[in-house]
């Protein structure tokens, strides 16, 4: 098992296609899941759809979420803090861009790093 | 707070969001995403619909409960934001009576407040909700009648108009961002006004008595 990837962003469409340029570079060894929109086909982000995607995504060894803009960092804030207590430490958002950091978390998760490294790998994308 | 109890605040203030939903809506449109309205009115309607499980709750449980309502309910950063404030209220106030002395209530907010801080790592003069929770704790803390805060929160919330946003969405529109009212300052001082002429009128005791 690696470590898993969530991503969160305002639009299901942004995510979807971010997961699939994950795939497209992990294939299936890494545990992936994504989220986005409002529930009702508008734009926007849920805690509810978040604790889904990282209970989807779930490993023992972590899961990092990147999120798109503030309020989804935000939401994913919020519904790590609702995890049990057990899972919250082992869930941590990565401050990155959505796309690059996804694919960028994903290749060092595939490669065995645990949840510090692949964030660390990550954040080095953002200034 | 004799009478109906805790629940017909929160009932005022959810209507309140809901009535305002368009002119919130259109506030957000200028500067923000555009659905800050329809979020709070979702939430609103959330909270309203679970009536006859909260209405009963004792203070505390009745915000914790409102403001878990909200966070799953409440899309963007409102929802974490005004969770926050709940869910931090409700913390302050557990074991408080329904008709806290003022001094009480100031406190809670005050740690409810800095919550909202931490969560949106903001604070006032960044044209947000901030901009009005801050002075209204601060009045809230001070000798201030109540009848005061109702339009202390209402002038915070007009004053954003002029700030230049630094956080949330409307920062990235630098210098455009000047001229709007700030949805979430609206939003709040909106809540504010609606809580306080829920009031009872003439309780005999402290709390929010003017």
């Amino acid at each position: 098992m690696t470590v898993g990837i969530v991503i969160v962003s305002h639009s299901p469409k942004v995510a979807e296609g971010t997961a699939d340029m994950v795939r497209q570079m992990v294939g299936a060894i890494v545990p992936l899941a994504w989220c986005g929109g409002n529930g009702q086909g508008g734009l926007g982000s849920e805690v509810g759809a978040i604790l889904g995607a990282i209970e989807a995504a779930w490993s023992d060894d972590g899961v990092a979420v990147l999120v798109d803009l503030g309020g989804a960092a935000m939401q994913a804030e919020m519904a790590i803090e609702l995890l049990d207590e057990e899972r919250r430490t082992r869930v941590q958002i990565c401050e990155a861009p959505l796309v690059e950091g996804a694919v960028i978390a994903a290749t060092e998760a595939s490669g065995g790093s645990d949840l510090a490294a692949v964030r660390a790998m990550a954040e080095q994308l953002s200034p | 707070m004799p009478g109906p109890g805790p629940w017909c605040l929160i009932e005022a203030v959810a209507l309140s969001l809901i009535e305002h939903a368009d002119e919130l809506t259109d506030l957000d449109r200028a500067i923000g995403d555009g659905d800050h309205g329809l979020n709070m009115k979702r939430g609103a309607e959330a909270v309203l619909a679970k009536a006859d499980s909260l209405a009963a709750l004792p203070l505390a449980e009745l915000l914790r409960q409102s403001g878990m309502t909200l966070v799953m309910t409440v899309g963007g950063a409102s929802g974490p934001l005004y969770g926050t404030l709940l869910l931090e209220l409700g913390k302050a106030l557990q074991g408080q009576p329904a008709d806290a002395d003022r001094p009480t209530l100031a406190t809670a907010l005050g740690q409810a407040v800095l919550a909202v801080k931490a969560r949106g790592r903001s604070d006032a003069g960044q044209k947000t909700l901030l901009d009005v929770l801050v002075p209204l704790q601060q009045a809230l803390a001070s000798p201030q009648p109540v009848t005061s805060l109702g339009p202390l929160a209402l002038a915070a919330a007009e004053a954003t108009t002029a700030m230049l946003a630094t956080r949330g969405r409307a920062s990235f529109l630098g210098e455009r961002s000047i001229g709007h009212m700030d949805p979430g300052a609206r939003s709040s001082a909106l809540m504010v006004v609606a809580l306080l002429k829920a009031l009872p009128a003439a309780p005999a005791e402290p709390g929010l008595t003017p």
